[in-house]
């Protein structure tokens, strides 16, 4: 498969009243083309920043330390200001959490998908517009042309992030980012949208960057899962492996906190403990402190990837040779049991 | 509607008011007692309040007709005077208002986009130097200096070259409309900057420039528009001392000399077009309202989105 993105060794960190904090410490992955790479954290772990990374909208008190993010030959992380918004919305698209705020409240929605037209494509005011009124259609929308005309509060939640996602498909991107489309919307709109994106992605052959930390909707859409923790990654590889043969123990601890239909027996499970300060990340396994698995080499030195197939890496020293055979939580492993017998589908 | 009852009640108020206020306009020494009492007679002051009110009204609604002055020019129909003046009161005050708010938007836009940086900090001082030094201090200080001193402007008011004769004016009262707008625009600014569709707009790819001028100023206004309406009134109020300094012939400066005479009937005028410029004032921010944000609009029409 060919690749299309290139992220290697990215560091980045924000400039705070109280010092640098170290929010991606060295983060590498690829991405291919036509495929859907989810990442996976929780609140901090640094997913939103690597995309904006991606995007060039990092924050102003945001720093790339080190790193590079190959993309078409160029590394984006040494583009200037006007290069990189000529890729921004062109070849790399994004979508945003929350379609309530993520669209301009004084503008008519059709405008607003005109507009990233007219930037990339020089297109005539005319042709925009009927390309506009086409992508409103595109994302499942009926009477485009009403709704062309339409301002953001006339439409609902679920209609407006279709509008978001016209807005990002309007020139035909390489990339998509999603991040979080659709934790603030509620379940059927939720399923709904990621049938509409993965149907893009079908029809445009789009690679898409899922951010989110709704496992149930990684099931759903990805190809391939990123496990981030305190800015970096920790373990990746394709759905099946990491939702049935995951090895870091963080990944364990994600996939046993969610919650489960038919257990009502048991407490909801939860990870013990907060996500590290990144004003001073720790020594080691950053999340060896909340691990009842953690070795004493944990706490002293970081552990590198070990390979486990041509797809699966994790950073745990349990896969090290030397390391006590320790298995995962024998209720998770339980759960992937059940879940095994009941695998929906083989992507 | 609303707007009519509310100068009907302003115009009964101030009636009410003015009648219980002590004296009357003729607290001439001079005036024996018979030539008072032929005074009142001479302008109806002898018959019951009712009577006169009714009769006052009468005027006003039917003929436009507000009585005559009884002491500042002897027996001139108090709307002839306002004819003359109320033109310059209102130009000035329609210039400092449109002055202060181009100039207080231009550098709230620039203290907001360059926040934290040196011109936000100039903004910042201005600001506060602005909302606290009453506009006469600023007043004094541009007639002495680029009047005076420099000889840019006319000292004071000339009626023969109200153009530049009014530039000093204007620029010493809207210098807090300037501070007012200029602090709210700022703080406006730098919430729209920091939000959602300013980032889907970036993402979109489009440059700085465009994200601020397309996408954030006109948003940022829409509650700049709410402080208008207040400032309007802060600009009555200055035109009285600020037409006095620079002996401008407004309506400011006729209310004032007529409230130390008691001259009655160009009270209630005066205070009658003040409110009338207010509510006028406050219908003009209401439409604005509706072409600046759409959300309104629609709610106007009564349909629901």
């Amino acid at each position: 498969m060919e690749k299309i993105l290139q992220v290697n060794n990215l560091h980045v960190s924000f400039k705070t009243h109280n010092g640098m904090v170290r929010a991606i410490r060295g983060v590498n992955f690829d991405l291919y083309k036509g495929e859907t790479l989810a990442i996976v954290g929780e609140s901090g772990s640094g997913k939103s920043v690597t995309t904006k990374v991606l995007m060039g909208i990092l924050a102003k008190n945001g720093m790339i330390d080190d790193g590079e993010v190959l993309f078409d030959g160029m590394d984006l992380t040494k583009l200037t200001k006007q290069e990189i918004t000529a890729i921004r919305g062109k070849k790399i698209a994004m979508i945003f959490q929350d379609p309530m705020t993520s669209l301009n409240p004084t503008m008519t929605v059709g405008y607003q998908i005109l507009e990233s037209l007219v930037e990339h494509q020089n297109l005539s005011k005319k042709e925009a517009k009927a390309k506009a009124i086409e992508l409103i259609e595109l994302v499942g929308i009926t009477e485009p042309e009403k709704r062309y005309k339409q301002y953001p509060h006339q439409l609902s939640g679920g209609m407006r992030q279709r509008i978001v996602i016209a807005i990002a498909l309007a020139c035909n991107p390489r990339i998509l980012i999603a991040d979080e489309p659709t934790t603030a919307l509620d379940v059927t709109i939720q399923a709904q949208i990621l049938e509409l994106i993965k149907e893009l992605q079908q029809k445009i052959g789009l690679s898409i960057i899922f951010i989110t930390h709704d496992l149930g909707v990684v099931a759903n859409v990805a190809d391939r899962v990123a496990v981030m923790y305190a800015g970096k990654i920790v373990e990746y590889g394709t759905v099946q492996e990491i939702f049935l043969e995951p090895y870091h123990p963080y990944t364990w601890g994600l996939l046993a906190s969610v919650p489960e239909m038919e257990d009502t027996s048991n407490e909801l499970y939860a990870i013990p403990g907060a996500p590290p300060n990144l004003l001073e990340p720790p020594k080691g396994d950053a999340f060896a402190v909340r691990s009842e698995f953690a070795l004493k080499i944990d706490f002293e030195e970081e552990p590198p990837f070990f390979k486990i197939s041509d797809t699966h890496y994790a950073a745990t020293w349990l896969l090290h040779e030397n390391a006590p055979a320790i298995e995962m939580p024998a209720m998770l492993k339980e759960r992937i049991k059940k879940m095994k017998k009941g695998v929906p589908h083989e992507r | 509607m609303i707007s009519l009852a509310t100068l009907f009640v302003i115009l009964t108020l101030l009636f009410i008011l003015l009648e219980l206020m002590p004296g009357s306009p003729f607290n001439d020494e001079k005036l024996s007692e018979e030539q008072k009492e032929l005074l009142y007679k001479k302008y109806d002051l002898d018959k019951p309040l009712q009577v006169r009110y009714v009769t006052y009204l009468k005027n006003v609604i039917i003929e436009g007709d507000f009585g005559q002055s009884y002491t500042i020019q002897k027996n001139v129909d108090v709307s002839k005077l306002l004819k003359d003046r109320l033109p310059i009161s209102v130009r000035l005050g329609i210039q400092s208002l449109i002055v202060g708010s181009i100039i207080g938007i231009l550098l709230g836009v620039i203290a907001a986009v360059y926040k934290n940086s040196k011109w936000d900090t100039f903004t910042t001082i201005f600001a506060v130097i602005g909302v606290s030094v009453p506009s006469y201090v600023f007043a004094l200080g541009l007639s002495y200096f680029l009047g005076y001193k420099l000889k840019l402007f006319p000292f004071t008011y000339d009626i023969y070259s109200p153009v530049q004769s009014s530039i000093l004016p204007t620029f010493a009262l809207s210098m807090f409309v300037i501070a007012t707008v200029a602090r709210f625009m700022r703080t406006e600014l730098v919430e729209v900057l920091s939000s959602d569709y300013i980032l889907l707009a970036e993402a979109k790819g489009l440059n700085t420039k465009k994200v601020i001028f397309k996408h954030s100023i006109r948003n940022a206004l829409i509650p700049v528009i709410t402080v208008l309406g207040p400032l309007t009134v802060g600009l009555m109020t200055g035109s009285l001392v600020i037409e006095r300094i620079f002996g401008i012939p407004g309506i400011g400066d006729l209310l004032v000399t007529a409230i130390s005479v008691n001259d009655f009937n160009i009270i209630i005028g005066i205070a009658f077009f003040y409110s009338l410029f207010y509510i006028l004032m406050a219908l003009i921010i209401d439409t604005l309202y509706g072409v600046i944000d759409p959300r309104i609009r629609v709610a106007k029409e009564g349909r629901n989105g």
